[in-house]
């Protein structure tokens, strides 16, 4: 695996998006998504929700890091904030 | 007001196949990217951790934002011309005719050349002292030297791609446009409809399967161009027609800087994936309206 060059920070990045879809597919299986429609302006299965989440979450952070510069924390608990509001009411 | 509807994800486990190609052919090496992104790459065992650096120097690079400007600029420009373009001569095209696979196949002849090949064809062809267009623009009064000129070499560009893609275009309307049924245009002509409503109301609607998937195809492929621009201007004349792709193979391959080019291709393809989700969401927000 050496020539994925990994380092400690990815694979942590990785390992919790990994870890994330696997919840979602318990989730899954013990009740299954409905097609809902919140603010967003279709209607969106809670995995829809999740990938606009991660999404917005790359640019909110891209856009944080273009404008402001220095540490992401920030970004991160706006993403995290942005995330909730979508996956409960998106 | 919500409205909820069950889904039975089941049929999911179909693709289970398809899910492990791509983890193999997409995820490991996107995976892979990103790590290179956030390291400094001396070589294949030397490599530090710098965090965020290459993504904070490439969003303020103005080279990168100058190429990224260009690149939607193209891409929009192609869009507009190509879509309408294919769906006129896809109606053009004769449906129960003897010439009709021949056509056809004259059509789809460009989509067969390999893209360097399509560059090399026109970098001759639009030559201002030898190539056929080049002469016969020269010949009819107008100054034209898409070497030299930027916004010849953005006409030549957006022309060769034209003639190369809208070929593809042209065949999925024609697909979609030979699968409405007759009685809808008989309805249409009992109702008085004339040529232009019949478009509108008729076949658009019915054509708006294949024009996503065309619209998505187009959009990605413009969005990764990298051969024909490469081949006929090498990106000049200055940087005038340098693409992102153009951009990033220079950083990568050319400089070798594999941490900062790590870190542009990953956000290449943030702005590739929100450009076609955005789009298809919106299709789809349209449809459920």
């Amino acid at each position: 695996m050496s020539w994925m060059a990994w380092t400690l920070p990815t694979a942590l990045f990785f390992s919790a998006i990994g870890l994330a879809l696997l919840i979602l597919t318990v989730f899954e299986l013990r009740s299954p998504t409905r097609l809902a429609k919140g603010f967003l302006p279709m209607q969106t299965t809670r995995g829809d929700r999740f990938f606009i989440s991660l999404l917005s979450a790359a640019f909110i952070h891209l856009l944080w890091l273009g404008t402001l510069g220095g540490a992401l924390w920030g970004a991160s608990l706006l993403a995290v904030l942005w995330a909730v509001l979508l996956m409960r009411w998106g | 007001m919500s409205s909820f509807r069950p889904q039975n994800n089941r049929a999911w486990l179909g693709v289970l196949p398809v899910v492990l190609i791509v983890a193999f052919s997409a995820v490991i090496p996107l995976m892979t990217v990103v790590n290179y992104s956030v390291q400094d790459i001396l070589d294949f065992n030397t490599r530090f951790f710098v965090g965020l650096q290459w993504y904070e120097q490439t969003l303020n690079d103005p080279r990168f934002i100058e190429a990224f400007l260009r690149q939607v600029a193209f891409s929009l420009t192609i869009l507009t011309i190509q879509i309408p373009l294919g769906i006129w001569v896809a109606k053009g095209i004769p449906q129960n005719s003897r010439m009709t696979p021949l056509i056809l196949v004259v059509l789809a002849m460009p989509l067969l050349i390999p893209w360097n090949v399509v560059g090399t064809i026109w970098q001759i062809f639009a030559r201002p002292d030898i190539g056929l267009l080049g002469v016969t623009i020269n010949a009819l009064g107008i100054t034209y030297n898409y070497t030299s000129d930027p916004l010849h070499a953005w006409i030549t560009l957006v022309m060769m791609d034209v003639w190369h893609w809208t070929s593809l275009v042209a065949l999925l309307a024609f697909a979609g446009l030979t699968s409405i049924p007759q009685p809808f245009y008989q309805a249409a002509e009992l109702d008085g409809a004339n040529r232009w409503q019949m478009f509108r109301y008729v076949e658009l609607p019915r054509l708006r399967g294949v024009l996503i998937i065309a619209v998505l195809l187009r959009l990605m492929d413009s969005f990764m161009i990298y051969t024909e621009p490469f081949v006929l201007t090498g990106g000049g004349p200055g940087n005038a027609t340098t693409l992102l792709s153009q951009h990033l193979a220079t950083m990568a391959v050319g400089q070798f800087d594999l941490g900062p080019a790590a870190a542009f291709s990953v956000i290449y393809f943030l702005f590739i994936l929100l450009f076609c989700w955005l789009f298809y969401s919106s299709v789809v927000a349209r449809n459920e309206d």
